[in-house]
C-alpha cells in the first residue's frame, strides 16, 4: 500500500546510495535522450516524489509481461524503484485472495481517484459477452470499464493490451481487443513487447513522476524515446546487411561469422523497440546477438504478419501458385478472345461489300 | 488501419491481385497478339526467315552507330536505365529471395553497394529521358498522358527502393510498403500500357528479321 515516504527515503531504507541513484537518473535520462542536466532535475524530482500508487491489472494473457517486469535481473536499481512504487494491487503478486484481494482493488482505487497509474497487461475479450475471460465473476471488460475512469493514465503493458496480441490472432476466436479499442478519455502508453522490456516500463514511470506527463509517443501509441528506432537501425549486424552479407542458414559460415539475418527472416527492419540499445537479461544481449532473427514483437499482429523465417522481402501468402492461375486463366482468356477475333475477322470478309464508283459519288446502289 | 497492416496487405493478398492481373493480362495480350494469323507468304524465301528473325533480335538490341551520333543522349540514357533495372531487379539479394520463396530457384547476389550505384544511374537515367521528353519539342507533342504516368511508375520501384537503405525520415516499414504497392502498381499497369513492349519488342524485332530475311534483305 502507499504510504507517505518520498522515494528517497524508500531507496535509503533499502541500503540505495545517493551515488546509485543518480547513476540511475543519469541512465534513464540518457536512454530517454534528455540532456546531461536533466538527470539531476530528474533525480531531485523523483527522489522527493511520494510512491506512485499503481493498480496492476491482468487479463486474457501468459504472465510473462509480469515475469520479464519483476525477475529482471535483480537485484538492479529500476527493480527497486519499480519496488518503491506502491503496487496497490496485481493479482498474481498480492498476498491476499478471494474477496480480500477484491476488496484491496476496490479500497486503491477509491484511495488514490484519479491520480494511480493503471498497467495493464493482456487484451480483452469481447465476443460472447467476454465470458472468455472472467476474474471473480467479472467480465474484463467490466473490470476495465469500471477502473480506468479513476486511472490518471493507463499504461499497455505487453504486446497484448497494446494491440490485441497473441490472443487476437487470427481467428481470434475470442475476440480480443487492446486496451486502446476500450478506452478513448485516458492518456494510454503501449509498451508493446512480448514481453516487453523491464526498463522500458520504469523510463516511462520515471518520466510520468518527474515531467508529471507521458513522453512523446508515436502513432501507435509507444514512447517514441524508446520505440523511435528500428532494431535494424540499432543493430550490431547492420554493415553486414549494407554489404549484403547474409546467413543463408542458422548454420553455414555467414551465421558462424555473425551476418545479417536478414534472408532468415529477421523483422528487425519493420520492429521499433530498444532491444539493440538497452539488451535483455542485464544487458548480457538481445535475440540477434545470439543468433536469432527478431520475432518483431512489438508490431501490432506480428503473430499474423507471415513465418518468423519467412525474410520480408518475401511474400507472406502464396503467390506462385496465384502466378500459375493467372497464367492458365489468360492463356484461355486469350485464347478464347483469339478465336473470338478470328472469327470477326471471317465474318467482316465475309460480308465485306466491295466499294464501287456508284459508292464514290454517294449514288444509292442499285 | 496502420502502415502495419497495410504492409501486410502488400506483401500477401496485393501481391497476389497484382500477379494474378499482371499474368492474365500479358497472357491475353500476347496470345491474342499471336492468334492475328498472318497470310501465308507463299513466295519462295531467299534465305531463312527464323535465323534472319534470331539474328535481328540480336542486332536491333545492340547499340546503333548512326543512332548513338543522332541522339546519343536518349541511346545512353535508354540502355542505363533498362539495364540498370534489369539488374537491380534480378541481381540484389533480397529480391533473389522474393524468386527463391516463389519458384524455388535463387542465384549469385550482386553486392549492395554496386546495386546501389546502378539505382542511382537508372533514376538518373530515367530523369535525362524525361528532361529530353520535355525538351524536345516533337517528343513534347508526341507524347500523351500515358508516357508521363509510366515514366512515374518505373521510376517509384527504383526511387522507393533506394529510400529504403537509405532514409532516416521515413521508417523501414513505410519505405517498404511503398516499395512493394510501387511494384504492384507497375505488374497491374503493365499488360494495359506500352510497358507490355518488355516482351513484345523481341517479337517485333524477331518478326521484322524474318520478313527482311526472307527477303533476302539483312537488317
Amino acid at each position: 500500500m502507499s504510504d507517505d515516504k518520498t522515494l528517497a527515503e524508500t531507496l535509503a531504507q533499502r541500503g540505495i546510495s545517493r551515488r546509485s541513484f543518480l547513476k540511475f537518473c543519469a541512465s534513464i535520462a540518457s536512454l530517454m535522450a534528455m540532456p546531461p542536466a536533466m538527470a539531476v532535475e530528474m533525480a531531485e524530482k523523483l527522489a522527493a516524489a511520494r510512491r506512485q500508487s499503481v493498480v496492476y491489472l491482468s487479463f486474457q494473457e501468459c504472465t510473462g509481461c509480469l515475469e520479464s517486469l519483476t525477475r529482471s535481473h535483480s537485484p538492479k536499481l529500476e527493480d527497486l524503484i519499480f519496488d518503491a512504487i506502491s503496487l496497490d494491487y496485481q493479482e498474481t503478486l498480492v498476498a491476499c485472495a478471494g474477496h480480500f484481494a477484491e476488496h484491496i482493488l476496490k479500497e486503491a482505487i477509491e484511495k488514490n481517484d484519479g491520480k494511480f497509474i493503471l498497467m495493464v497487461d493482456g487484451s480483452i475479450p469481447l465476443k460472447d459477452g467476454g465470458i472468455y475471460s472472467t476474474i471473480a465473476g467479472r467480465t474484463n471488460l467490466d473490470i476495465l470499464e469500471w477502473v480506468a475512469p479513476h486511472a490518471a493514465a493507463v499504461i499497455a503493458v505487453g504486446s497484448c493490451a497494446a494491440f490485441g496480441g497473441i490472443p487476437k490472432a487470427n481467428p481470434n476466436p475470442t475476440g480480443a481487443v487492446a486496451v486502446s479499442d476500450i478506452i478513448k478519455d485516458k492518456p494510454i502508453i503501449n509498451v508493446p513487447g512480448c514481453p516487453p522490456i523491464p526498463v522500458v516500463i520504469t523510463g516511462v514511470i520515471a518520466h510520468y513522476l518527474t515531467m508529471g506527463t507521458i513522453p512523446d509517443l508515436d502513432e501507435l501509441g509507444r514512447p517514441k524515446v524508446f520505440f523511435g528506432d528500428s532494431i535494424h537501425d540499432r543493430c550490431y549486424r547492420r554493415p553486414f546487411y549494407d554489404q549484403g552479407k547474409f546467413a543463408k542458414s542458422f548454420d553455414d559460415e555467414g551465421a558462424r561469422n555473425g551476418w545479417c539475418l536478414f534472408e532468415l527472416g529477421c523483422k528487425g527492419p519493420t520492429t521499433h523497440n530498444a532491444c539493440a540499445t538497452t539488451k535483455w537479461n542485464g544487458g548480457v544481449s538481445f535475440p540477434i546477438e545470439s543468433g536469432h532473427g527478431c520475432l518483431g514483437c512489438s508490431e501490432p499482429d506480428f503473430w499474423d504478419a507471415g513465418s518468423f523465417y519467412t525474410a520480408l522481402s518475401a511474400p507472406t501468402k502464396d503467390v506462385a501458385n496465384w502466378a500459375a492461375i493467372g497464367v492458365a486463366a489468360g492463356a484461355a482468356i486469350g485464347v478464347a478472345a483469339g478465336i473470338a477475333n478470328r472469327s470477326t475477322k471471317t465474318e467482316t470478309k465475309r460480308t465485306r461489300k466491295p466499294l464501287t464508283v456508284d459508292d464514290l459519288k454517294g449514288k444509292p446502289k442499285s | 488501419m496502420n502502415i502495419f497492416d497495410i504492409l501486410q496487405w502488400a506483401r500477401g493478398t496485393g501481391l497476389q491481385i497484382a500477379v494474378v492481373i499482371f499474368s492474365v493480362g500479358v497472357l491475353i495480350r500476347l496470345l491474342e497478339m499471336w492468334m492475328l494469323n498472318r497470310k501465308p507468304d507463299l513466295a519462295e524465301p531467299r534465305a531463312s526467315g527464323t535465323l534472319g528473325g534470331w539474328r535481328t533480335v540480336f542486332t536491333r538490341s545492340a547499340p546503333s552507330m548512326v543512332l548513338m551520333k543522332k541522339a546519343g543522349l536518349l541511346l545512353v540514357s535508354g540502355y542505363i536505365f533498362h539495364l540498370g533495372f534489369f539488374i537491380v531487379l534480378f541481381f540484389f539479394a533480397p529480391h533473389i529471395r522474393l524468386f527463391h520463396n516463389m519458384f524455388g530457384v535463387s542465384w549469385p547476389a550482386l553486392p549492395n553497394g554496386i546495386i546501389e550505384i546502378i539505382t542511382i544511374l537508372s533514376i538518373g537515367a530515367l530523369f535525362a529521358l524525361l528532361a529530353h521528353r520535355i525538351m524536345n519539342p516533337v517528343q513534347r507533342f508526341l507524347s500523351t498522358f500515358q508516357d508521363y504516368f509510366v515514366w512515374l511508375a518505373s521510376l517509384l520501384p527504383l526511387l522507393t527502393g533506394y529510400l529504403l537503405l537509405h532514409t532516416s525520415d521515413f521508417s523501414y516499414s513505410q519505405m517498404l510498403t511503398a516499395h512493394l504497392l510501387s511494384v504492384e502498381l507497375l505488374l497491374v499497369i503493365f499488360p494495359f500500357t506500352k510497358l507490355m513492349h518488355a516482351f513484345t519488342t523481341f517479337f517485333s524485332r524477331w518478326y521484322t528479321g524474318a520478313m527482311a530475311a526472307r527477303k533476302g534483305v539483312t537488317v
